[in-house]
């Protein structure tokens, strides 16, 4: 009962984040188009279903994953900082004891960006719109890694206090040079995909580790340190999925050498 | 009805694949590396159950009704053929659905605590709120401009890298000239903004312009709406952090 409970009133709350935008959908369609969409009732009800099932998600991550990814997470910086106590200078931290937190830094990045819904829609338009040519799973997985290195690297960041700049400026230098060398139908994708990982899953365990980890370590500021981390999962996926395409046009341009190289191969298509 | 209930019931199963990864690296740290049972496995096996129930609905909720709409409201702004209408719906939406985003309330919160902490604004809730308040205000005026920047882009078919390498550039300049503070703020302020709902809307209307507009590559032209929306957020936050 608790439970149908806490589904009706996260339903009630999705509903009122989505208000905005329904009036001026509704607005814009009545004002200024002044025509019916085709399946208006199709659609509606298709709204309906979003936002319902937006919210079960949510139910079903606030009772079951978010409490248990944040006891992990301070479970896994405790021990870590055991290892480490009696050391109160902030440059007395130790960055290799820390192996657990990187892996479990980079682990939930790559999960929970799997799982993240805005992902799922621009992947599954991406597929549609490169006819096939794209597969959906494919750019999540490309994604979820790019998520997993760069969480990773923003612990790293705030176990060493490096300051953020520095990694932000070097990925983007990576970004720019990619941009050159990549396929070019690849790039708009791929820099969109950098604001779609983080959103309703990723960010909130995100931050939590970011957050305890730099209240965590002495010398620490969670102002200061503890934000960032979600810069670090937006930067990377451009890179991976640049990566992902310039792999698969590589291979692509081996395998028509290949052909070339040995006309044996042609015939025997 | 009951071929509707059992594709309903192969996307659930098929949502299980997507949740995989998160039941294995759950396991994984749980019982190899920290030794623990799991506390509350029922309650834990029903979240999971509700996760992937509310993501084949999602997902069936996309192609019913929010790709349709977002490509359908393409189409007929296309058809009606006013530009000013077009960018003022792109402007609507941007501002519309950034200026009531609870993440963005969130972070505009911390931010104005971490000017407060900083000496930069006098003490008192209210200049604390006025802060915060401005900064949301900014944030939603900079998706605004994104979207109609980004529309205007996929009209004219400009290239993307321009613009989003350009703005980093800024990023990059702007960064040493800002508060501190602000920066760690600054940079995740790109991401909240852009929420579940809004991205496949803004994502099928981008690709649905691309589409009915002769000469555009829907590959190449629809896609980065996002990227505009994620990257000015920044630069604004900066500038705000500069000013005020």
């Amino acid at each position: 009962m608790a439970w149908l409970n806490q589904i009706a009133h996260t339903a009630w709350t999705t509903l009122f984040d989505v208000l905005p935008i329904a009036v001026i959908l509704v607005g814009f369609q009545v004002l200024v188009l002044r025509q019916r969409p085709r399946n208006l009732r199709r659609i509606a009800t298709g709204f309906g279903y979003a936002i319902l099932g937006l919210a079960l998600f949510l139910v079903g991550l606030e009772q079951a994953l978010f409490p248990l990814g944040k006891i992990m997470a301070a479970q896994l910086t405790a021990d870590a900082l055991e290892a480490a106590s009696g050391l109160a200078a902030a440059d007395a931290v130790d960055w290799r004891r820390f192996g657990w937190v990187y892996a479990f830094a980079a682990a939930v990045g790559f999960a929970t960006t799997v799982a993240e819904p805005a992902l799922i829609a621009v992947s599954l338009k991406a597929e549609e719109v490169s006819g096939q040519a794209l597969k959906a799973r494919g750019l999540r997985v490309a994604v979820a890694i790019g998520v997993a290195f760069g969480v990773a690297l923003g612990t790293f960041r705030i176990v060493t206090g490096t300051p953020l700049p520095i990694y932000i400026m070097a990925g983007y230098l990576v970004v720019i040079v990619q941009t050159w060398l990549a396929p070019r139908a690849i790039v708009p994708l791929a820099y969109d995909s950098g604001g779609v990982t983080t959103s309703t899953v990723t960010v909130p365990l995100v931050t939590a580790l970011g957050l305890g980890l730099a209240s965590a370590i002495p010398g620490r500021s969670p102002l200061i340190d503890g934000f960032g981390l979600i810069a670090f999962a937006s930067l990377f996926p451009m890179i991976t999925v640049m990566g992902y395409a310039q792999i698969g046009a590589w291979r692509g341009r081996r395998e028509a050498r290949r052909r070339f190289d040995d006309p044996g191969d042609l015939k025997e298509e | 009805m009951l071929s509707d209930l059992a594709s309903f019931g192969r996307l659930v199963l098929a949502t299980l694949r997507d949740l995989a990864p998160i039941i294995l690296v759950v396991a994984f740290f749980q019982f190899v590396v920290l030794q623990q049972p799991i506390p509350q496995f029922e309650r834990i096996l029903g979240g999971l159950f509700l996760v992937m129930l509310g993501l084949a609905l999602f997902v069936r909720g996309l192609e019913m009704g929010l790709f349709p709409l977002g490509e359908a409201m393409a189409g007929a702004f296309a058809e009606k053929g006013s530009l000013f209408w077009l960018l003022g719906f792109a402007f609507a939406l941007g501002f519309g659905t950034t200026v009531a985003e609870p993440a963005l309330i969130a972070v505009a919160g911390e931010a104005a605590r971490a000017a407060a902490e900083a000496g930069h604004l006098a003490d008192g809730a209210a200049a604390l709120e006025g802060y915060a308040d401005g900064l949301r205000y900014t944030v939603a005026l900079s998706v605004g401009a994104a979207l109609v920047l980004g529309t205007l882009r996929i009209l004219k078919g400009w290239p993307i890298q321009y613009f989003i390498i350009g703005g980093y550039l800024l990023v990059v300049v702007m960064t040493p000239l800002a508060p501190k503070e602000i920066v760690g703020v600054a940079y995740d302020s790109g991401g909240v903004t852009t929420s579940t709902v809004t991205v496949p809307l803004v994502t099928a209307l981008g690709v649905g312009l691309a589409t009915v507009i002769r000469g555009r590559n829907p590959l190449v032209d629809g896609f980065g709406l996002i990227a505009f929306a994620s990257l000015t957020p920044i630069i604004f936050v900066l500038a705000y952090g500069m000013v005020v």
